[in-house]
């Protein structure tokens, strides 16, 4: 596994109950790149997403942050390892009973000691960085869905995290304005060097911001793919893989070569990540 | 055989979490106690509100027409043996040691235990509970304590205005329609009613607090993260809550009749 790595998934199998979703992961993200995890619906990609933020305990296999295992800490280290990162969910999860400013600044009114004027001007701040200066006293009900994910954003942001995660930014939201959400992303990493895991299927977000993308399959459970998501798009031996990029309509099972599922099967077999 | 097995096994494990939410609740209210400048009072003061002065106007009808009801069934049968003027002991010692802490109780129930429900229902279907959990934040500490201090406080209180409007509703029937003197009315019952009578009804509704916050607010983290799941533990919190509010009173009335009260 890579020793810079800030991420490191390894022989990972996730699911709820008696269902894995999920198995025999192995995947590292680089400090510094945008790192996409893609697939249909309903592949799992936000339930690996969840895993890897700490939500849920996996079935098996191991996750490092920043080198620290997410599965064996003890819960005050898993809290303490959790501050180090940020998390911006599909609906921006804003608290309705408080306004903008107040939910950016939660985070700091619990963990710093700054005062009263010195995290209203942080808050400031970051509600800046996401445009979204002048909205402070305005509550999360009144803003529409792309204000509330770049609210969540701030938030996420107050604590100055070197890790963000992003659950389906693009989700509900139009082209223009997601768009806007993915230049954010990418300014995110050029500005402030921040590493970045986005979930999504949306592809015009995927060739924008990622570096690198894992392609999670539903038939066989496993990673299929991954790459740069340009080489996969034209080079991935996985046909499947190939046809989804390109936004051919693929029905699974009809693949003309049989590529698709010798690769997957292999994928499954080997928990091979490429 | 095989489906009560899992209906036994998803019991068991449902009452583990349920030991394991008390066990949090306790820890984060320790850590509350000793990080007391950390307190949420901003949450505190919103959750006083809800439940307790946009509760007080309810709580006061209820509990004044709780008071003339009392006051007319007791009238009906004092009066075919001339003991009108125990209307007032009567009215006094059943609200004040019974049915005013149990009436407010209901209300409470049905004003704020289904709403923590819904509350923390509508958050986890929101991610909110998720976002808490991934900034590194206790939920049960962000979102049961502040609701817990606020019910402590609101429902002795309003447990106390209940009781005078109770009163005051027997009264009423005790001088409009028995014709008693209204200070003769109002000696009797401060002749018989003690501080002690007040404090043992008082003392149910810090109970029955405890009981309406945990079960509102268990509901609410074990809803399922849809519409109709939240509907549900709503439901389910009022349910929860009234239950055990007539098993902590049976518990309590009977604990004082052993002390002899």
């Amino acid at each position: 596994m890579n020793q810079e790595a800030i991420i490191e998934v390894e022989q990972l199998t996730i699911g709820y109950g008696d269902n894995v979703v999920l198995r025999d992961l192995n995947f590292s993200v680089r400090p510094g790149e945008v790192f996409c995890i893609m697939g249909g619906s309903g592949c799992g990609k936000s339930t690996l997403l969840k895993h890897m933020i700490g939500l849920y305990p996996p079935k098996q296999g191991d996750i490092r942050l920043f080198g620290c295992s997410m599965v064996h800490a003890d819960e005050e280290s898993r809290r303490a390892l959790m501050r180090r990162f940020g998390v911006t969910y599909q609906g921006g999860a804003l608290f309705g009973s408080m306004t903008l400013a107040e939910n950016v600044a939660m985070p700091l009114e619990e963990y710093t000691d700054k005062t009263p004027e010195e995290i209203a001007a942080v808050v400031h701040e970051k509600l800046r960085q996401v445009d979204l200066a002048g909205f402070e006293d305005y509550m999360p009900a009144a803003l529409s869905g792309g204000m509330r994910k770049r609210a969540g954003l701030a938030r996420a942001l107050a604590l100055e995290p070197s890790l963000l995660f992003f659950d389906e930014p693009s989700a509900g939201l139009d082209p223009i304005t997601s768009a806007e959400l993915d230049r954010l992303i990418l300014r995110l990493r050029d500005e402030l060097g921040t590493t970045i895991v986005v979930v999504t299927h949306e592809l015009d977000s995927v060739f924008t911001i990622a570096d690198r993308v894992i392609m999670l399959d539903k038939e066989t459970r496993t990673i299929v793919a991954e790459g740069a998501p340009t080489e996969l798009r034209d080079h991935c031996e996985n046909l499947w893989v190939r046809k989804f990029l390109t936004r051919d309509g693929y029905k699974r099972g009809n693949c003309p070569d049989g590529s698709c599922r010798d690769r997957a099967e292999r994928a499954a077999g080997k928990g091979d990540a490429s | 055989m095989n489906e009560l097995l899992q209906d036994i096994g998803r019991e068991l494990r449902r009452g583990r979490r349920l030991v394991e939410f008390i066990g949090a609740i306790s820890v984060e209210l320790w850590h509350e106690l000793r990080h007391w400048r950390k307190f949420r009072r901003r949450e505190c003061w919103y959750y006083l509100d809800l439940c307790g002065r946009q509760s007080l106007p309810i709580v006061l009808l209820i509990c004044g027409l709780m008071g003339m009801i009392l006051g007319l069934q007791a009238a009906i049968q004092m009066r075919q043996f001339g003991t009108e003027l125990y209307v007032a002991d009567l009215v006094g010692f059943s609200l004040l040691k019974e049915l005013g802490p149990l009436m407010v109780a209901m209300i409470a129930t049905g004003r704020a235990g289904s709403a923590f429900a819904a509350e923390i229902g509508t958050m986890k279907v929101d991610e909110e509970i998720s976002a808490l959990s991934t900034m590194g934040m206790s939920p049960e500490r962000f979102l049961v304590i502040p609701k817990l201090v606020a019910m402590l406080v609101a429902l002795p209180l309003l447990t106390v205005f209940g009781d005078v409007a109770g009163l005051l509703g027997g009264m009423a029937v005790g001088v409009g329609w028995l014709e008693i003197p209204a200070a003769a009315y109002w000696s009797r019952t401060m002749e018989e009613l003690t501080p002690l009578t007040f404090l043992l009804g008082v003392v149910k509704s810090f109970f029955f607090a405890l009981l309406i916050t945990l079960a509102g607010c268990w509901r609410g983290f074990e809803s399922s993260a849809d519409a109709q799941g939240v509907g549900r533990s709503a439901t389910g919190a009022v349910v929860d809550s009234i239950l055990l509010i007539v098993v902590a009173d049976v518990i309590l009335t009977m604990f004082y009749s052993i002390f002899g009260y």
